[in-house]
């Protein structure tokens, strides 16, 4: 294959439109005769519905319908969960699209109101009269498994959602082990906020009874699987595009209940409906991540061999259980808590608990960084324990290069990979000596710096399909591609993956342009369609290009091996004997003489004079079911200051190594970097969603909840190392989540160490002045800084 | 409920307009509803985000914190009207070439920001450049290229013979 475009930063194709204002996001579309719809949400955390009274908001002006949960809950189905991990003892609990006789979180949605204008609608959900009583709340997953707290669902009687065991017996390892370190973690509860609100607008036409639903969706096919089922249109019949999403970081995969209901008012209205949510909304009721309370036990020698990791979790799942939401604790979780280290035992044992909050879903990284989290910071607990600096101890216990492919206490088979490689370009990137260096000379004129460590591997490239049905994923995890070279040799390329400001139009168009030889002005990626692209499990899990990628590179290698054929016979020689490269069909050694793919592909329309059994045309199709995950790694690097008079944390210097196999177009690879390392350091930090005692979201908006800015951070320092994975045809491992995985971690470790001295081994995150402030007082209170 | 309209004289991109709208009406409801502007993106309802950035005589400001009856009289320049023809505004050139933007939603007003940006500064340091930020929330892009695209912004304007900021200035103000 010729590489002309592989490894090169080309500019995206999709700011062209962007930076234009031209992108066509689900609420710039208008069409004519479109109603708007708006919800209204439980105030309550938990209350039961005596009476809905719509009458005067019907009488509104513009109202033209207001529906409640008994009107539409004959007429619809619920929303699913769509992962169900074995062994997990799952309790479905039925999640109606509104609300009929019990609210079980504020937001949850109680009454849709259809008007002229978006304006009355809001309007008219002041005049709906809902009687509620109110009940007790839970929002803390621990407290909720008491036995004196208020429950949720009668098909969870102890608001146990599941309970899930995983790994290798670690008891004997524990009692016989020199050093065993333990610590508590909480992972506090994150908003995603993507900056594109949530929105839906569908059309229906009763007279072909087909529907069209423009959707803020990750993955179209599984709007369209799912819908389908719940509102009784066939498949066929469902038409949901995605055009240009504004992001989504796992908070647009799931099907909502907004989407359903829009759906539903328009089929019922047979005129077209939107909806589109407010930023209010996006916080009450959109899915949310993390939420765990993690109890970690890590044995060990004193020579800094780990020997084993135990870790016990309890995972807030929310009201409800949202469509990948019972993974994410899990599979995504529990399979990977010993890190990227070679640690002979581990075990995970989770809870999934039900709580008055709005549910819990994926969250960029979902799960991984959880489980990264605690291996990375137990690491440095233990390191601090046994008194050895926190890289020494990682060098000891890294997976080594020849260890691979690697297989994990609880199965997993890593790939490949040179995790010493990436830790040590970090180090010689920052000079580590003489940063410790100067931490030290810091301390002694009371000034404190520390530096933290994250060397992780993740798993992604969701995944072999087969592992999905075993893991419970109520779908494929495969993916297509087509491409459709037309007669004059421009390309349309169609893919499964339904990326949102990952840049795929562009790398795609690397992928073929280089296999085919097409310059990539003549090839147009087209994605988030289901009515022109067959079928695709969407983008998430950092799986489009290795997977997506996959199925590509598969396509059109076919569509080389088809015009090789015709090629040949244009050349009058045999298919053997034809050479190609870079779009270029050639009898061996005569390159002169060559064809381009374009006359190819040109004589393929034409049909005048095809060798024998040739069919005409040129469009091929392929499918790739990939044979694992993949595993990037690398070793993320934090240093940061702390003020011990105000408590406020600075980040100095950021650091990320990342090793997610070669890259296609590194500008864009490094743009994901950045973007996710500052998602990470936003839970390390700044982000952090807060319910009070009554199950009220405290922080429900930009205001409350803080999000990362561009001030609070020093420029970034990215790097990379190229390890291919063996299991693509790509090579590639998938760079979407790797940032938010590493980061958090890093950082946390750094204020540790640089709260070392006042012996401070764990704060809760967000890791804000306050909270840093009174560590260093409780301390000072003691005695001060060693 | 309040029913009453307002007629408002502006000028959108340079052109003349006149509509009416209830006068609770905001501008960024005025360009995206009423003018179909659909550029203009609106990301939050506290006037946090930042992501409505529009001019109204020469000052950057959130579309979704004015009523639109604010801006009678006034220029506005958006998204839509950055460009000059076929030739991009130096920030448009500057966010692709520092792949500046991910998903595109904020990028509008992050442009709207910078353009004024640079402007009205010449200061390329990244502390400078990272506080004039300060009212953009970014999702995607953890802001680095974003800040790289304001001094690859700065230097584009340099380079250009005309530049197309001050022209635009000329226009906004007349
Ligand atoms: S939409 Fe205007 S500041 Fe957020
Ligand atoms: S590019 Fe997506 S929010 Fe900024």
């Amino acid at each position: 294959m010729s590489r002309k475009l592989w490894g090169e930063n080309v500019a995206r194709r999709e700011d062209i439109r962007l930076v234009q204002g031209q992108g066509q996001f689900t609420d710039d579309r208008v069409l004519p005769g479109m109603l708007y719809a708006a919800i209204l949400r439980s105030p309550h955390a938990h209350a039961k519905i005596r009476q809905i009274d719509v009458a005067s908001a019907q009488k509104m002006p513009g109202v033209i319908k207001v529906y409640t949960g008994s009107m539409v809950s004959g007429h619809l189905g619920t929303i699913p969960t769509a992962w169900i991990p074995p062994d997990s003892q799952l309790k479905m609990v039925p999640h109606p699209p509104l609300a009929v006789d019990r609210v079980r979180y504020v937001g949850e949605a109680v009454a849709l109101v259809v008007a002229q204008d978006p304006y009355q609608a809001e309007e008219a959900l002041y005049r709906i009269l809902v009687d509620y009583e109110p009940l007790p709340a839970i929002s803390d997953p621990v407290q909720a498994l008491e036995s004196s707290s208020p429950r949720l669902h009668e098909e969870a009687p102890e608001n146990v959602a599941l309970h899930w065991k995983v790994g290798t017996d670690t008891d004997e390892v524990f009692s016989g082990a020199d050093v065993v370190v333990r610590q508590t973690f909480r992972q506090q509860r994150l908003i995603p906020n993507p900056m594109e609100p949530r929105s839906a607008l569908v059309q229906y036409n009763s007279a072909t009874g087909d529907m069209t639903a423009w959707l803020t969706t990750q993955n179209p096919h599984i709007h369209r699987f799912l819908m389908s089922g719940i509102l009784g249109i066939p498949e066929h019949k469902l038409r949901v595009i995605a055009q240009d999403v504004g992001g989504g970081f796992g908070s647009k995969i799931a099907c909502y209940a907004d989407e359903v209901l829009t759906a539903f008012a328009a089929r019922d209205l047979m005129r077209p409906v939107k909806w589109t949510e407010s930023r209010s909304e996006h916080f009450v009721a959109t899915t949310h991540g993390r939420d765990h309370y993690d109890e970690v036990e890590l044995a060990g020698t004193k020579a800094g061999r780990v020997l084993a990791v135990r870790v016990k979790t309890y995972a807030n799942m929310g009201a409800y259980l949202s469509t990948a939401g019972p993974g994410v604790p899990t599979i995504l979780f529990g399979l990977i808590v010993n890190g990227a280290y070679d640690i002979a035992q581990a075990s995970a044992e989770v809870y999934g608990v039900f709580t008055n909050t709005t549910p819990v879903d994926a969250y960029r990284g979902a799960g991984r960084p959880e489980a990264t989290f605690l291996i990375e910071r137990i690491m440095d607990v233990y390191a601090r324990e046994i008194g050895m600096d926190p890289v020494e101890l990682r060098r000891i216990n890294l997976i080594k290069k020849e260890q691979f492919p690697y297989t994990n206490p609880f199965g997993i088979v890593y790939d490949s990979g040179d995790y010493h490689q990436t830790l040590d370009l970090a180090l010689k990137t920052l000079d580590y000596a003489s940063l410790r260096q100067e931490r030290e000379a810091l301390r002694r004129q009371h000034k404190y710096m520390g530096v933290g460590f994250s060397t992780y591997v993740e798993m992604c490239g969701l995944g072999p399909s087969q592992v999905a049905g075993a893991v419970g994923f109520q779908g494929g995890l495969w993916e297509s591609a087509t491409i459709r070279l037309h007669p004059t040799g421009k390309a349309t390329v169609l893919t499964g993956a339904s990326p949102h400001g990952q840049g795929e139009e562009t790398t795609f168009g690397q992928i073929v342009a280089d296999r085919l030889g097409i310059p990539l002005e003549d090839i147009d990626v087209v994605h988030g369609d289901t009515d022109r692209v067959s079928m695709g499990w969407g983008t998430y899990g950092s799986r489009s290009t290795a997977v997506g990628g996959g199925a590509l590179a598969k396509a059109a290698d076919r569509i080389v091996e088809k015009a090789k054929i015709i090629a040949a016979h244009m050349l009058e020689v045999p298919v053997g004997a034809v050479q190609y490269d870079a779009g270029q069909f050639y009898p061996e050694g005569s390159r002169e003489r060559a064809v381009g793919i374009q006359d190819v592909t040109l004589q393929a329309h034409l049909g005048w004079n095809l060798p024998e059994g040739v069919e005409p045309g040129m469009e091929v199709s392929a499918f790739y079911d990939p044979t694992n995950f993949t595993y990037p790694f690398g070793t993320h690097v934090a240093v940061v200051s702390v003020d011990p008079d105000t408590g406020e944390v600075k980040l100095l210097r950021y650091l990320a190594v990342d090793d997610c196999g070669p890259a296609i177009n590194p500008m864009i690879v490094e743009g994901q970097v950045h973007g996710g390392v500052v998602q990470g350091v936003g839970q390390a930090l700044y982000e952090g969603a807060v319910y009070d005692g009554d199950g009220q979201l405290v922080s429900g908006s930009f205001m409350d909840y803080a999000m990362p800015k561009a001030r609070f951070f020093p420029r970034l320092e990215t790097q990379r190392t190229e390890t291919p994975s063996p299991h693509n045809p790509l090579g590639v491992k998938g760079v979407g989540e790797t940032g938010t995985i590493a980061s958090t971690p890093a950082v946390v470790n750094a204020v540790m160490d640089a709260l070392s001295s006042f012996g401070v081994v764990n704060l809760d995150m967000p890791l804000t002045p306050p909270k840093v402030w009174q560590a260093i007082q409780t301390s000072m209170a003691k005695g001060g800084p060693s | 409920m309040n029913d009453s309209k307002v007629t408002i004289n502006l000028s959108v991109n340079g052109q003349d307009t006149t509509v009416r709208v209830p006068s609770r009406t905001l501008l960024s409801e005025l360009l995206r509803d009423t003018l179909g502007l659909t550029g203009t993106h609106v990301g939050c309802d506290t006037s946090q985000c930042g992501v409505c950035t529009v001019w109204m005589d020469g000052l950057a400001v959130k579309s979704c914190t004015i009523l639109a009856a604010q801006a009678d009289q006034s220029a506005v320049v958006t998204v839509e009207g950055l460009a000059r023809g076929i030739t991009l505004h130096p920030v448009q050139r500057a966010f692709q070439a520092e792949h500046g933007l991910q998903c595109g939603f904020c990028t509008p007003g992050a442009m709207m920001l910078a353009a004024w940006y640079i402007q009205h500064h010449h200061e390329t340091s990244e502390t400078a450049i990272r506080e004039a930020l300060d009212g953009l929330i970014c999702r995607c892009t953890g802001y680095e290229n974003i800040v790289r695209s304001v001094q690859r912004a700065l230097a584009f304007q340099q380079e250009d013979e005309t530049p197309v900021a001050a022209g635009r200035e000329e226009e906004v103000s007349s």
